[in-house]
């Protein structure tokens, strides 16, 4: 009977090695997908354990976590000005898990990345919880409210950004909500919260500066005046003025706003058409650049891929193979092209930086509970687009520069709204109808001197945007220039 | 002999006392970190419970020391690290749920170590109980029918009807009769081997022994069988199963009978499938866990997420979430293992229970004789078998029976049936190392029809 017991312990080893080798797959090879596993609460309650770092703007917390002494989870999340950094900051929430920079950013604030892990074992066995890191942000808190406060209750967006590192110094979109609610440990508050802000008509929850995708309009002709200046034409070329440019191919041909004439003269020039924002010379351009070289300077910008900020970002779009009338229609950034409004900041911030397209970023520094800084700013140019990072040459920013100056401090300048007194300012306003007999998209893009970009855009605008956008950026652009 | 020499000695009855004293010092340790976890004073509930455990312990060994000196030195100190490992483990559930199951579970640790002694001190000579094989399997049935007595069955619980109430306490008979079965297969298989292994009959190309001496074995554990599955005792049914082909096969050595017996359960398992919907239920959970993972899933889903956030190092003794997993002092204790000690704590436990498994093989093939050698395999398979059914099907690998996790889930019966399984274990290793080395006093008796005399390992 030996041999054959010796038979059962054989498959007494094969049974308990299936034992090992099935705990060793759910131990360490499932360890992730069943704790990222929606109905595992076990993982949040022990996040929750966590004093999750703060997420810094300034010298102040705009998300930070306090101790609670009921319930099963340790710490509230709580946001002390919860309006005008939700988009930013997102919610952290025990039903609705995170949105935003809580989650972009959770390996960070829960200190679970790679280089604190040595530490853990030791604290593991002393049982104690060693706190998050605090998260530090690139943004201006003057700037942010001064967003905020242009926009007085619009629903709109604005964006701005440092044109020589890419850092985001403001981003503010209407309207906004209150994160806290979401973020109680109290699961009727939260599906309350929930419901009223999913529902709303007004859509809060949408974050307008990088979720939300609108007609360009004429602030798109930046784009196409930096195409045609790549190609090789001056800013004095001239073109026929008209009030009206027949679209070949079509009869729905494209009129000047107001349908008046470009300028005085029989000819007129690509600067006055830029000033002007004459949608005759732009269309005739377009359609002389041809689709594809639009499409290729779009994409050169960033078009038809996610910026890599630390948000999710919606890529901003224009169709290939278009025909002619839609190709004109393009030009003046109508017909299907469509942006974020972060999207036109990093134009105008390109622009602004000779030529470089750099990486737009929120976080300034990543800090250890002690204070010693694990991860400094993302500085860079963003490689991905065909161009490698520079969409336009340094002489072309240049001659776009002087463009968009002229554009807001030329005669009859569609920006005039936006001028400084003793600060460079240039831009390009937009108006993009988005369906006949509904209110346009007021855009304005542009800079102020060297070290700010900003995109406004207001849809559902009851005036253009050099009288509504224009006004809007000017007040942002004083709060980042320090005047 | 002194104290001193006890331990430091030679012999196995000095290593049993080392592991021994390793063993009370793990559980001490563990009561006191898992003490630490709430607050930084050492809990003097710690103390109390390692010192009654350390004079248990004492009394254990001195019973085998007495009783059976030439016994395994290792079965025992892991039984008793397993249960220490469960006292803390229950503890440490209590914290969690408010439960108060650890005293309970201190006083079956006493009794059970009690019945423990009490065997070995009975019971001398380990044929004594070949000759009541008949005893046996009528004591087996009445074992199993007890909870449906009125007055005594204590009720459904759980969806089954396992318990009775006896002075007092919750006892599940089921766990005893899968002792007395094995008894009574060891037994019945000695007597009739060499009958069994003849084979008469021609089935297709399958041979068999005649039906006459196969069937008061068919009989008896068809009836075992039965019971147990209309008692819902999914679990322990499959487990005694199990160790009756493995005990069948071991007395014949022919693999037709596990083969036959497979395929017999593989149709069993179809018509089961067919005729129950909680079989249903159990292999669809099993299948696809995670559609109704707050429903009739919500165990096995609790028990993996409690294995994945466990992880190789696991939370910390004191650190995991017991209240989340349904039944977590009882059949699923071993996650709570796993997600506070992680893989490695987890790994441990299994392979304590490998270690025991493979000693007792060991004595099955060096017992004295063909009866002790059939009892030692029948007892270790369904320790084995048993380990095997609970931690796979808390993992998945195998549709999840409730059964306890031997020496570790709360539950007296358990406890106490595998106290006996170890005594037996001991007193079969005793009786075979005694006589290899010439010590024997009692010659083999002569009982029964069937070959006898030293076995073949």
């Amino acid at each position: 009977m030996s041999r054959q017991i010796g038979r059962v312990a054989a498959v007494v080893l094969v049974l308990f090695g299936a034992l090992f080798v099935n705990l060793n797959v759910i131990t360490l090879l499932q360890a992730d997908e069943l704790a990222n596993h929606p109905a595992n609460r076990r993982v949040i309650i022990r996040e929750y354990a966590i004093e999750r770092g703060p997420i810094i703007v300034g010298e102040q917390a705009i998300a930070r976590s306090v101790r609670t002494e009921e319930g099963q989870y340790r710490y509230l999340r709580t946001y002390p000005e919860p309006e005008l950094y939700a988009h930013l900051t997102g919610y952290y929430s025990i039903v609705l898990q995170r949105s935003g920079l809580e989650r972009a950013l959770n390996e960070e604030l829960t200190g679970r990345t790679t280089e604190v892990v040595a530490q853990n074992l030791g604290e593991l066995l002393g049982g104690t919880q060693r706190p998050g890191n605090a998260v530090e942000l690139t943004i201006e808190p003057r700037v942010q409210q001064a967003a905020r406060d242009a926009l007085s209750g619009r629903e709109g967006a604005v964006v701005v950004l440092e044109p020589t590192t890419g850092a985001v110094l403001a981003s503010y979109a209407n309207p906004t909500f209150d994160p806290n609610p979401l973020s109680s440990h109290d699961t009727a508050v939260i599906n309350e919260a929930w419901s009223s802000l999913r529902d709303a008509a007004d859509r809060p929850l949408v974050d307008r500066a990088t979720g939300e995708l609108y007609p360009p309009g004429s602030a798109f002709k930046v784009l196409v005046a930096a195409a045609a200046l790549e190609a090789g034409t001056e800013p004095s070329r001239t073109f026929p003025n008209e009030v009206t440019f027949n679209v070949p191919q079509t009869t729905r041909d494209i009129s000047n706003a107001g349908e008046v004439r470009c300028g005085e003269g029989d000819e007129t020039t690509l600067q006055t058409a830029f000033r002007r924002s004459c949608n005759t010379v732009f269309a005739r351009l377009g359609v002389e650049l041809g689709d594809e070289a639009l499409a290729a300077q779009a994409e050169a910008f960033g078009f038809d891929r996610s910026p890599p900020l630390e948000l999710p970002v919606a890529a901003s779009s224009i169709p290939l193979d278009q025909d002619v009338p839609a190709t004109a229609q393009s030009a003046i950034g109508q017909r299907d092209v469509r942006a974020t409004v972060l999207q036109m900041a990093m134009i105008a911030a390109t622009v602004s930086n000779g030529g470089q397209l750099l990486r737009p970023h929120l976080v300034q520094t990543v800090r250890a509970p002690d204070g010693a800084i694990l991860r400094g700013p993302d500085i860079g140019q963003w490689e991905d687009p065909p161009g490698d990072g520079r969409p336009i040459s340094p002489r072309t920013a240049q001659q776009l520069r002087r463009l968009m100056i002229d554009a807001v401090s030329g005669p009859s300048a569609t920006g005039s709204r936006a001028a400084i007194s003793g600060i460079e300012v240039g831009g390009k306003t937009g108006t993009a109808q988005t369906a006949p007999g509904q209110p346009p998209v007021a855009w304005f893009i542009g800079f102020a001197g060297d070290g700010v970009a900003v995109a406004v855009a207001v849809p559902d605008a009851d005036g253009g945007g050099g009288a509504i956008a224009a006004p809007i950026a000017r007040q942002v652009m004083l709060a980042a220039t320090g005047e | 002999m002194t104290a001193g020499s006890v331990v430091t000695g030679d012999g196995p009855r000095a290593t049993e006392a080392r592991l021994l004293t390793a063993a009370v010092l793990v559980t001490s340790a563990a009561g006191i970190l898992l003490g630490w976890s709430r607050s930084s004073e050492l809990p003097p509930a710690a103390v109390v419970t390692g010192m009654a455990l350390a004079a248990i312990a004492i009394v254990a060994h001195l019973t085998v020391r007495a009783t059976a000196p030439d016994a395994d030195p290792v079965l025992l100190p892991i039984a008793f690290l397993l249960n220490g490992l469960g006292l803390v483990f229950v503890q440490r559930v209590d914290i969690a749920t408010g439960s108060e199951l650890a005293a309970a579970q201190a006083v079956w640790t006493a009794v059970s170590v009690g019945a423990f002694c009490a065997l070995l001190l009975f019971i001398r000579e380990v044929w004594v109980l070949g000759r009541l094989q008949y005893t046996f399997g009528l004591l087996t049935i009445l074992l199993l029918l007890s909870p449906l007595i009125p007055g005594l069955g204590a009720g459904v619980i759980n969806g089954a009807r396992l318990w009775v109430d006896l002075f007092g306490m919750r006892f599940q008979p089921g766990e005893l009769a899968k002792l007395t079965m094995v008894v009574f297969l060891a037994a019945y298989l000695e007597r009739n081997r060499a009958l069994l292994s003849v084979a008469t009959q021609r089935i297709g190309p399958v041979l068999l022994p005649a039906p006459r001496h196969l069937a008061p074995l068919l009989v008896a554990t068809g009836t075992a069988l039965v019971i147990m599955v209309g008692l819902r005792d999914l679990g322990s049914a499959l487990l005694f199963f199990g160790a009756f082909l493995t005990m069948l096969y071991v007395a014949t050595g022919r693999p037709a009978y596990p083969a036959l017996g497979l395929l017999a359960f593989g149709l069993g398992a179809v018509v089961a499938y067919q005729l129950f919907s909680h079989v249903q239920v159990r292999v669809s959970i099993w299948l696809d866990p995670w559609t109704d993972v707050s429903g009739s899933a919500y165990q096995l889903a609790q028990s993996l997420f409690a294995l994945g956030t466990g992880g190789l190092t696991g939370t910390g003794l004191g650190f995991g979430r017991p209240q989340d997993v349904p039944f977590s002092a009882t059949d699923a204790i071993f996650v709570v293992i796993g997600e506070e000690l992680g893989l490695l704590g987890a790994t441990a436990v299994l392979l304590l229970y490998l270690a025991m498994v493979m000693r007792g093989l060991k004595i099955a093939q060096t017992a004295r004789d063909e009866f002790a050698t059939l009892l030692a395999t029948g007892l270790t398979v369904l320790l084995a078998f048993q380990t095997f059914v609970i931690v796979g099907g808390l993992t998945r690998l195998v549709p999840l029976t409730g059964i306890t996790l031997p020496f570790v889930s709360y539950g007296g019966s358990s406890l106490l049936s595998n106290y006996l399984l170890v005594a037996l274990l001991l007193r079969i290793s005793d009786e075979s190392r005694a006589a290899a080395l010439g010590r024997t006093t009692t010659p083999l008796q002569p009982r029964g029809q069937g070959p006898r005399g030293q076995g073949h390992g």
